[in-house]
C-alpha cells in the first residue's frame, strides 16, 4: 500500500521588540550576563503584574495580516498552567480560546496551507546545566513570542522546508523578528501522521515532534517518523497519540510522552489583563503593511521580465530587492543588473548601487580610470553640491552615493566607480 | 501623652501642623504601645523601629521593599521583597511610613485570622474572640490604637468583616480604583486594597492618597478619588435587600442593623426594599473563581526560588489549591468555572437593577459578632458562610464600607454600605452622616 504523510506545523517566533511582552526589561537577551535583564514582573515575584506590550501585539497582527488571517473581534490572554523550573509564575501567559489572529493561509508549492491561528504569548527562562548543577537564567523570561499553527495540510518534508523558509523570509520582511534559527528565534514543532493514499479524513492519531532545536534535525525527524509510522502500520500495529524527540546520535526519534501522560494545562482567562480590542489598529496596520515577499516576487517577474529563479534570488531579502531596484532607477539595464548582482554575488553592505551601474556600463564602454581626470570630475561634483559636503560631515553617508551619481553623469557613465568613491571619500574627509 | 495614639488620621495631620507633637513623638508613642500590647494581640508580625513618618500598619500580603513580607505563610518565611507595592510608594509621597506588617490569614484565605502560620490575632474587645479576617492584624491594630491607620486587602470581605468584628471603619474600593501592583495575588479578579481606619473622613483621605491609574496594573484605569467635604444629601435613597435579612442572620445583630437603618431614616433618607435575587448563588460562584485563581496564583511557590517546599502551605491554602485545580481541570471547566463566571454576571446585573431604585444599599457585614477562637476552624463551610454578605461586592466589583453601628454582648457590630461602581463618594457620605449622629466609634476596647 502507498501512504501519504499528513503534517501540521507549529512555529514559535521570538519578536525583536525593544522591551519584553509584559514588562519594560530589554528583550535583547542573547549572549547577555545571566539574570541582568529581569524585574519583579518577568521574575514572577509575588504581587507583580503583567501589562501587555502594544508593539508586540502589533507585530503579532502584522504576521497575522500577512498570512491572510482575520483579527479577532474579541481577544483574551489566558493562563497555561504547568510546572517547569524555567517558568517563574507556574503558568505561561498565552492565548488558547481567543487567539488574536485566526483563519489564514499561505501558498506553498502551489497549494494553500491553511493557518489555524497566530497568537501572542511569552517565552520562558532558560536552564543552563553545569556539571551536576542547573542554573536558571531569566533574561529570556517574558520575551514576546508569536505561535503560528497550521492545519494538517502538508504532504511532505519539502513543503515543510519551503514553509519554514517562507516564514523566516516573511518575519524579516516585516521586521518583526531576526528569525535566526541558530539563536532560537524561530522554533519548530511538527504533528506527523500517515494515511493510506486516496483515503480521506485525518488519521485517528498524531505524533508530536517537540523540543528539536535545529531546523535540520526537525527535517530529519519528520523523514524518519514518516518511515517509522509506515513500517509500523505495514506490520499491522496500531499507532497512538504521543510526543517524540530526536536522537541525533542514533538518527532516530524516541518516545517522550504518551497520551496518558499528556498535560492538562487548565487554561482560564488571565484575570490580570483586560480584554484586548485591536480592530482599529488592525485597519491602520493593514494600510501600512510593506510589500510582502511573495508579492514582490510576482511583481519582479512581471515588471522586470525576470525569470522566477532570478526574481527569487533578488527578493530573498528586502534589502537586496531594494538594492536591485535602485540600480535600475539609476539607469542600469534591467537584465544586466539582475545578472550582474546574481552572478557576482554582490555584497550590498559594501557596494553602492551606483557602483554597480557604473561597472555594468563600464563593461560595455571604455572606463575612465586615470587619477587626474577622475579627481577633476570629483572636485566639480563637490563644488556643485556644497550641501552634500556639509551633510556628509554631519554623518549622512548616503550623500556619497549622490556625488558618485554626479560624477557618473559628467563622465557619461564611464568613470571607474570604485576609484571615484575612493577619491570622493578622500576629499570629503579632508575638506 | 497616651491620648496621642487614639487620634484619627485627620486629627494627627492637624496636630502635626499645629506642632502639638512631632513625628518622632508620635512614632515613639505607637512603638511603646505596640511593645506593650502586641504580645497579647499578635497583630503585628514585624515592627519597623525606624519609622519616622506617619505610622501606618500594612497587611503582610502587600510588598514592602527591604521589609520582610510573608503573607503569614511559612512558605515565604524568609522573603524580603526587592520592591514596594504601588500603594506603598503613593503613601510615602504623602509622608506615610510603614510601622509594621500585620498578621492575617495565610495568603488572605480565611475569615477569622486563625489561618496565619504565625498564630492567630486576638480581638481587642475580647481576647478569646477572633478579630475576623483575613485582614485580622490590620483591623486589630486600628481598634487597639497600634497605628494611625492600616491597609488591608479585600477579596471576599477581608477588610469589611474584620473591621466590623473589631469596631472600626473599613473601606473596600471599586475594583480598579486602587493599584494591585505589589499585592500578593489571591483572586486577581476580586483583590482590592483598601484602608482600615478610625473614621469615615480618614477613609476618604486614604482613598484619595492610594487611588488612581497605575501603569503597572492593567486593570487599574480608574480616576483618582477626590476628597470633598462629606455633606449629607437629604432624600438619599437607601435600599435594603430582603435577601440580607433572612435565615442565618443572628437576631441580635439584625436588631442592631435595623436600628441603624432607622437612624438613617431619621436623618431624612428614603428607605426602600430592594432585591438581589441571585444572592443565594454568590457563595458557590465566589469559591469556584476564588479557588481556581488561587491554584494558579500560588503555583509560583514551587520550592525553587523561595527556599521552601509546598508542604509548608497551611491546611486552608492546600484545600483551596486542590479545589481550584479540580475546578479548572479539563472536563470540569465548563461545569464549574464557566458557570461561576455567568453567575458573576447575574450578580453584577442584580446590583445594577437595584441601583436603579436606590443610591446605596445597606445591610449587615457579618451574620454574627466575633466568635470564640477555635469555634469554626474545623468547619470550613460554616467559616465560608460568615462572608455571605460581603462576597457579592467583590463579584460585582463595587465599593462597600463597614462602619461601627452598635454592640451585641459587648462585641462590635458593623453596618455595610454598598455603592455603585466608582461611587465611593455616596457611601462615604452616608457613613459620615451616620458617624456624626452616633458615638459608637468613641467606644474603645479596654486593654
Ligand atoms: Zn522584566
Amino acid at each position: 500500500m502507498n501512504y501519504e504523510p499528513v503534517i501540521g506545523m507549529e512555529v514559535h517566533v521570538e519578536l525583536n521588540t525593544k522591551s519584553k511582552m509584559f514588562c519594560r526589561c530589554s528583550a535583547d537577551y542573547f549572549g547577555k550576563e545571566p539574570n541582568t535583564h529581569v524585574c519583579p514582573v518577568c521574575l514572577g515575584l509575588p504581587g507583580a503584574l503583567p501589562v501587555p506590550n502594544k508593539k508586540a501585539l502589533e507585530y503579532c497582527m502584522m504576521i497575522g495580516l500577512a498570512l491572510g488571517c482575520k483579527i479577532s473581534e474579541k481577544s483574551l490572554f489566558e493562563r497555561k498552567n504547568y510546572f517547569y523550573p524555567d517558568l517563574p509564575k507556574g503558568y505561561q501567559i498565552s492565548q488558547y480560546r481567543w487567539p488574536l489572529c485566526v483563519d489564514g493561509w499561505i501558498e506553498i508549492a502551489g497549494r494553500k496551507i491553511r493557518i489555524n491561528r497566530a497568537h501572542q504569548e511569552e517565552d520562558t527562562g532558560k536552564l543552563n546545566h553545569r556539571g551536576n548543577e542547573t542554573m536558571i537564567d531569566f533574561n529570556r523570561s517574558g520575551v514576546p513570542l508569536v505561535e503560528i499553527v497550521t492545519e494538517p495540510d502538508f504532504r511532505g518534508v519539502e513543503e515543510v522546508r519551503d514553509y519554514a523558509k517562507k516564514l523566516q523570509q516573511l518575519f524579516r520582511y516585516l521586521g518583526v523578528s531576526n528569525a535566526d534559527m541558530e539563536k532560537g528565534d524561530m522554533r519548530l514543532e511538527a504533528n506527523v501522521s500517515v494515511r493510506p493514499e486516496l483515503v480521506e479524513g485525518l488519521p485517528n492519531y498524531r505524533v508530536e515532534l517537540k523540543n528539536i532545536n535545529s531546523f535540520r534535525f526537525m527535517v530529519a525527524a519528520i523523514e524518519y517518523e514518516i518511515k517509522r509510522q509506515i513500517s509500523e502500520l505495514e506490520a499491522g500495529k496500531k499507532l497512538t497519540q504521543e510526543t517524540r524527540g530526536w536522537n541525533e546520535q542514533k538518527k532516530e526519534t524516541y518516545l517522550q510522552r504518551s497520551k496518558e501522560e499528556a498535560h492538562d494545562y487548565r487554561y482560564f482567562p488571565e484575570p490580570d489583563i483586560p480584554e484586548i480590542s485591536l480592530q482599529s489598529s488592525a485597519i491602520r496596520l493593514q494600510q501600512q503593511m510593506p510589500e510582502l515577499p511573495w508579492d514582490k516576487l510576482a511583481r519582479f517577474q512581471k515588471q522586470y521580465g525576470l525569470t522566477k529563479q532570478q526574481a527569487e534570488i533578488l527578493t530573498e531579502s528586502r534589502e537586496l530587492a531594494d538594492f536591485y531596484e535602485e540600480t535600475v532607477r539609476d539607469g542600469a539595464d534591467i537584465k544586466q543588473a539582475a545578472n550582474y548582482i546574481i552572478n557576482r554575488k554582490i555584497n550590498i553592505e559594501e557596494v553602492l548601487p551606483a557602483q554597480v551601474v557604473i561597472s555594468i556600463k563600464g563593461t560595455s564602454m571604455g572606463i575612465i580610470s586615470d587619477e587626474e581626470s577622475l579627481k577633476k570630475l570629483a572636485k566639480e561634483a563637490i563644488a556643485e553640491n556644497p550641501k552634500a559636503v556639509e551633510d556628509f560631515q554631519k554623518g549622512k553617508e548616503s550623500v556619497l552615493q549622490a556625488l558618485i551619481g554626479t560624477v557618473m553623469r559628467k563622465s557619461s557613465g564611464k568613470a571607474d566607480a570604485s576609484k571615484v568613491a575612493e577619491i570622493l571619500l578622500k576629499y570629503l574627509r579632508n575638506v | 501623652m497616651n491620648d496621642l495614639t487614639s487620634l484619627t488620621l485627620t486629627e494627627v495631620i492637624e496636630s502635626l501642623k499645629d506642632k502639638k507633637f512631632s513625628l518622632n513623638e508620635l512614632n515613639k508613642s505607637y512603638l511603646e504601645r505596640i511593645r506593650k500590647l502586641n504580645p497579647k494581640l499578635n497583630a503585628y508580625l514585624a515592627v519597623n523601629d525606624s519609622c519616622q513618618k506617619i505610622p501606618a500598619a500594612i497587611k503582610d500580603v502587600i510588598s514592602t521593599k527591604d521589609i520582610i513580607t510573608t503573607a503569614s505563610s511559612k512558605i515565604l518565611a524568609n522573603f524580603v521583597p526587592p520592591y514596594d507595592a504601588s500603594v506603598i510608594k503613593m503613601l510615602d509621597t504623602q509622608g506615610v511610613g510603614v510601622i509594621g506588617k500585620t498578621n492575617c490569614d495565610e495568603f488572605a484565605m480565611g475569615s477569622s485570622g486563625e489561618n496565619s502560620a504565625y498564630g492567630p490575632t486576638k480581638n481587642p474587645w475580647n481576647l478569646n474572640k477572633v478579630p475576623g479576617g483575613s485582614s485580622s492584624g490590620s483591623a486589630a491594630a486600628v481598634a487597639a490604637d497600634l497605628c494611625v491607620f492600616a491597609l488591608g486587602s479585600d477579596t471576599g470581605g477581608s477588610i469589611r468583616q474584620p473591621a466590623s468584628l473589631c469596631g472600626v471603619v473599613g473601606l473596600k474600593p471599586t475594583y480598579g480604583r486602587v493599584s494591585r501592583y505589589g499585592l500578593i495575588a489571591v483572586t486577581s479578579s476580586f483583590d482590592t486594597i483598601g484602608p482600615i481606619i478610625k473614621s469615615v473622613d480618614d477613609a476618604a483621605l486614604v482613598l484619595e492618597w492610594i487611588s488612581g491609574e497605575d501603569k503597572m496594573d492593567g486593570n487599574c484605569y480608574g480616576k483618582k478619588f477626590v476628597r470633598t467635604p462629606l455633606r449629607w444629601t437629604h432624600n438619599i435613597r437607601i435600599g435594603v435587600p430582603r435577601e440580607y435579612f433572612g435565615e442565618g442572620l443572628d437576631p441580635k445583630v439584625k436588631k442592631v442593623i435595623q436600628d441603624a437603618i432607622k437612624k438613617l431614616e431619621e436623618l431624612g433618607a428614603e428607605i426602600k426594599e430592594v432585591s438581589l435575587p441571585h444572592s443565594e448563588y454568590a457563595l458557590a460562584a465566589y469559591y469556584i473563581i476564588n479557588t481556581s485563581e488561587i491554584s494558579s496564583n500560588l503555583a509560583r511557590f514551587d520550592g525553587i526560588r523561595y527556599g521552601k517546599s509546598r508542604d509548608n502551605f497551611g491546611e486552608e491554602v492546600k484545600r483551596r489549591i486542590m479545589l481550584g485545580t479540580y475546578a479548572l481541570s479539563s472536563g470540569y471547566y465548563d461545569e464549574y468555572y464557566v458557570k461561576a463566571a455567568k453567575v458573576r454576571t447575574l450578580i453584577k446585573q442584580d446590583f445594577e437593577k437595584a441601583f436603579e431604585k436606590c443610591d446605596v444599599i445597606v445591610g449587615p457585614v457579618s451574620p454574627t459578632v466575633a466568635w470564640n477562637i477555635g469555634e469554626k476552624i474545623n468547619d470550613p463551610l460554616t467559616m465560608y458562610l460568615s462572608d455571605i454578605y460581603t462576597i457579592s461586592a467583590n463579584l460585582a466589583g463595587i465599593p462597600a464600607l463597614s462602619i461601627p453601628c452598635g454592640f451585641v454582648d459587648r462585641l462590635p457590630v458593623g453596618l455595610q454600605v454598598l455603592g455603585k461602581a466608582w461611587d465611593e463618594e455616596t457611601i462615604l457620605k452616608v457613613g459620615f452622616a451616620y458617624e456624626q449622629v452616633t458615638d459608637w466609634r468613641k467606644d474603645k476596647p479596654k486593654l
